[in-house]
């Protein structure tokens, strides 16, 4: 195949003048053909310097934080200004935030869901719900610590606490919810629907007793990235929720707790003894990550599952 | 029995709308809080003075409260991150919406979701303890804890954000397109560049701004490795502090509805309208340049 | 498999309840880094003399301890410096009456890389190093390099008492780095060759290097003796005068064996 037997196919803008001229005889089919290899090396290399971030990062923190993972480390509270014993309170205090969380974000995302894709009409209504849903999705962090405090620590007087900082949480990953549910729903066949309303079901009868329960699998995903989501998120919780060293559980959701991110932010800034504390820093990063990848994972593999059974 | 069954049917509709209208509610409460708590700062400094004064001294007697070097530090730790974050986030789409085989692409995208997944304040450990002291050896530079650090780490931040939107942009333009390109004689690469590309713009321009606008918002990272600086930066290893820095590093002083406290409120402001520009920005695109169907190319 | 995640939860919940159960008292600490150390260790201490009380310890600065004993959201405040006016009239104006007790003493030493031979510096040469005067460490004897000031927080009590004591009410210059906490100090200062900060005496240890004062070195001696320049008391603020658990409290950071652990975290005991 060279450079003439395509010019006899006719010339379109396509093939005229525009391969750049990396190779002298690039006019010809041959030399696009090397410029797209060229290019399809780099966009190789930009999908392998993802996977290359993501290794780096996982592999310094298991090399120097895996000695810190000990039975006590996991299941005792810190000691001696921090420098020895655990993160037991602070694994406590981030799946407590995190469930907490869940349990706000999880009946209000799926009721927010269930009407955008079973009930809405298009329209004006369903727009301004969904850009009100993508804004939220957009809001930083901080902004929503920020309102966390004002609102529900000092307007509602929760003060420092679990409560506080999980219904923060739980406000943040309301659109991560809404989402994996309404993608959830949209993967049921609406012949389950017809099927359902054919019958003499109403709406809601159909909602409740079929769309929801083949739904489940897929919320139950988003859930579980939710979690996931609330399980790794500091600025919500530092004003909220968290404080440097509190070490029995909390009696009571009104009380502050330690958390798994906010551990590892004061330890490798504010505490008193940083450099001695580094392996553990680490050892709280590695748990911090273990836990957040590891829920992603599942959540991935799952849903993945999922999807080819769908087809 | 038909009649309130619709009655009940209509009270179960109702009551679902004033769940779906909670998201707006909180909306409009971050909204009405952020302005409650940081409008009085107005009254003691004028809101061009705060935006565009230049020193950020807060607890000084008598005070100053010029967020400029705040503003510009969130610019250029996006706009830098940007640089490294919308090549790699779209490259790594097209890689995977169009080249990658289905098997590959089932490895590799789910690598980029778990590198979205890990948590905001391992980056910033990891941007503090690592990346700086090697960006330290390897350029000479005093501190390692400055404007590349933050734009760096932010990058790989954002570019799960851009890839996934993209490649999601890439993947509903339609076959027939890409057929038709290839039948009159066009490689992959130039389908891919002149056709595939440009028909899913709008999707891949939201996909930039939504990046972007993570990158702008993001706390932790900023606060661990930007280097705290409330300075207008010279050089890219100058350390800066961004906006989100300053409100995490400083809220837990600020007496209660004090000075300081409406001033870090009044950030919190401007930062929010900035994600709020960002994301309407994107939503107009997406909604206006849709590629629909074939016929509109 | 929902019920499986149901009975977990229920599990969970009852585990975190239970072992929470038994109310104990709480004591709230919040505040300074510098009083940090003092804090952990007294804290630690004390909830081993009594296992009912559950204390809880924050840092950020001893703005951020003020501010909680003005707030009324925690029951002693650390400070590394005394209490503003501006802060005491919010106090009052809250109807707080903030009590303070002198529970430590500590200096404030200047700190530089250990590659740095430069040995001594008057407040003048720091000062000028602070506002952006002196920009090369071969100004002031050392080697070609350019200085890099690091500097705290505005939330802290060092900071202030910096600014107090040795910038004369100057401002530092912004480009200044600034850190969280003395420890963010100490690590910035290790890795950075040309830096120049200031660490309160208690968190020197052998990854930075102390600068004498013209001519003194800070150290407990020469705290006591008031011949160190940049010496300041450390504080415990109470709400109102304390009752209960939080007097209980302070009375052990007064004794004697509260003392040694002031002076086992580096700080010097008031006696």
């Amino acid at each position: 195949m060279n450079g003439s037997s395509s010019s006899a196919s006719g010339k379109t803008a396509l093939q005229t003048g525009e391969s750049p001229g990396l190779f002298a005889e690039g006019a010809g089919l041959t030399g696009r053909r090397r410029v797209q290899t060229l290019w399809f090396g780099f966009f190789r290399l930009a999908a392998l310097i993802n996977g290359l971030a993501l290794c780096t990062i996982l592999y310094f923190m298991l090399s120097r934080g895996w000695r810190a993972i000990t039975w006590d480390f996991l299941t005792l509270p810190p000691r001696e200004a921090m420098t020895a014993g655990g993160i037991f309170p602070c694994i406590i205090g981030t799946l407590g935030l995190a469930l907490g969380s869940l349990l706000v974000a999880l009946p209000i995302g799926v009721a927010s869901a269930i009407y955008l894709n079973e009930y809405a009409s298009s329209g004006r209504v369903m727009r301004v719900i969904r850009l009100g849903i993508s804004n939220l999705a957009g809001v930083p962090s901080v902004v929503f610590g920020l309102f966390g405090l004002a609102f529900f620590c000092i307007l509602l007087g929760m003060g420092v606490s679990l409560a506080a900082g999980a219904l923060t949480l739980g406000v943040m990953t309301l659109p991560v919810i809404i989402g994996a549910t309404e993608e959830a729903l949209k993967a049921v066949p609406n012949t389950y629907r017809e099927a359902s309303l054919g019958l003499g079901a109403t709406q809601w009868q159909t909602i409740w007793r079929v769309v929801l329960p083949s739904a489940l699998p897929g919320i139950l995903t988003g859930a579980i990235l939710g979690l996931s989501r609330a399980a790794g998120e500091t600025a919500p919780i530092m004003f909220t929720a968290a404080v440097f060293f509190t070490p029995k559980i909390p009696a009571s959701i009104m009380d502050e707790v330690m958390a798994l991110p906010y551990h590892i932010y004061v330890l490798a800034t504010a505490g008193t003894n940083i450099e001695q504390t580094r392996p553990l820093q680490y050892g709280t990063a590695l748990v911090l990550i273990a836990l957040v990848l590891g829920m992603n994972l599942v959540a991935i593999i799952y849903r993945s599952r999922l999807r080819r059974r769908m087809r | 029995m038909a009649v309130s069954r619709n009655q009940a049917e209509k009270l179960i509709r109702l009551l679902f709308l004033g769940i779906a209208m909670v998201s707006i509610g909180i909306l409009g409460l971050i909204m009405f809080f952020l302005f409650q708590e940081g409008l009085p700062i107005f009254k003691t400094v004028s809101v061009q003075d705060f935006v565009l004064g230049k020193y950020w001294y807060p607890t000084d007697d008598p005070a100053d409260f010029g967020i400029l070097p705040l503003i510009v530090a969130s610019l250029y730790v996006t706009l830098f991150s940007a640089m490294i974050s919308i090549p790699l986030g779209v490259m790594t789409a097209i890689y995977l919406s169009e080249i990658a085989s289905r098997r590959v692409a089932e490895v590799v995208k789910p690598i980029v979701e778990l590198l979205a997944a890990l948590p905001s304040v391992v980056i910033g450990f990891f941007g503090m303890v690592l990346v700086g002291p090697f960006l330290q050896k390897v350029f000479g530079i005093p501190i390692g804890l400055n404007l590349f650090n933050a734009g760096l780490m932010l990058a790989f931040m954002s570019i799960p954000t851009i890839c996934s939107i993209a490649e999601d942009a890439l993947y509903s333009v339609p076959t027939s397109l890409r057929e038709a390109s290839l039948a009159l004689g066009a490689t992959e690469l130039e389908t891919i560049m002149k056709v595939v590309v440009p028909a899913g713009i709008s999707g891949i321009s939201t996909a930039i701004i939504l990046g972007m606008s993570r990158a702008i918002g993001e706390t932790m990272v900023v606060l661990m490795v930007a280097g705290g600086a409330a300075m207008l930066p010279e050089s890219v290893f100058d350390p800066v502090r961004p906006m989100p820095a300053s409100i995490a590093a400083e809220m837990a002083e600020a007496p209660f509805r004090g000075e300081h406290y409406h001033a870090l409120f009044a950030i919190g402001i401007t930062l929010f309208l900035f994600t709020l520009v960002f994301n309407l920005v994107a939503d107009y695109i997406s909604n206006r340049y849709q590629q629909k169907g074939e016929a509109s190319l | 498999m929902l019920k499986k995640a149901g009975f977990f939860l229920a599990a969970l919940a009852l585990f975190c309840v239970g072992s929470g159960v038994g109310a104990s008292e709480r004591l709230g600490i919040n505040g300074s880094t510098t009083v940090l150390p003092v804090a952990q260790k007294l804290a630690e201490a004390y909830m081993k003399m009594r296992p009912d009380v559950t204390v809880s310890l924050a840092g950020g600065g001893s703005g951020n301890g003020i501010k909680a004993i003005i707030d009324g959201t925690t029951d002693i405040g650390n400070s590394s410096r005394f209490i503003k006016d501006s802060e005491v009239k919010l106090a009052v104006e809250k109807g707080t009456y903030p009590v303070p007790f002198r529970i430590a003493l500590d200096c404030i030493v200047p700190v530089v890389n250990p590659s740095n031979p430069v040995q001594d510096l008057s407040i003048e040469q720091i000062r000028d190093m602070y506002t952006g005067k002196i920009r090369n460490w071969k100004e002031v004897g050392g080697p070609d390099l350019r200085v890099i000031v690091i500097s705290r927080d505005s939330s802290s009590g060092t900071f202030e008492s910096w600014g107090e004591l040795v910038m004369n009410k100057e401002r530092v210059v912004p480009s200044a780095l600034t850190v969280p906490s003395n420890g963010g100090l100490v690590q910035a200062i290790s890795t950075t060759p040309g830096a120049i900060g200031y660490i309160a005496l208690g968190y020197v240890n052998k990854d930075v290097k102390i600068v004498s004062v013209g001519g003194v070195m800070g150290s407990e001696e020469n705290t006591l003796n008031g011949r160190y320049p940049i010496s300041r008391p450390l504080f415990m603020f109470t709400r109102g005068w304390p009752t209960g658990v939080t007097l209980d409290f302070i009375n052990f950071a007064f004794s004697k064996k509260g003392q040694a652990l002031v002076k086992e975290a580096g700080s010097i005991p008031v006696y």
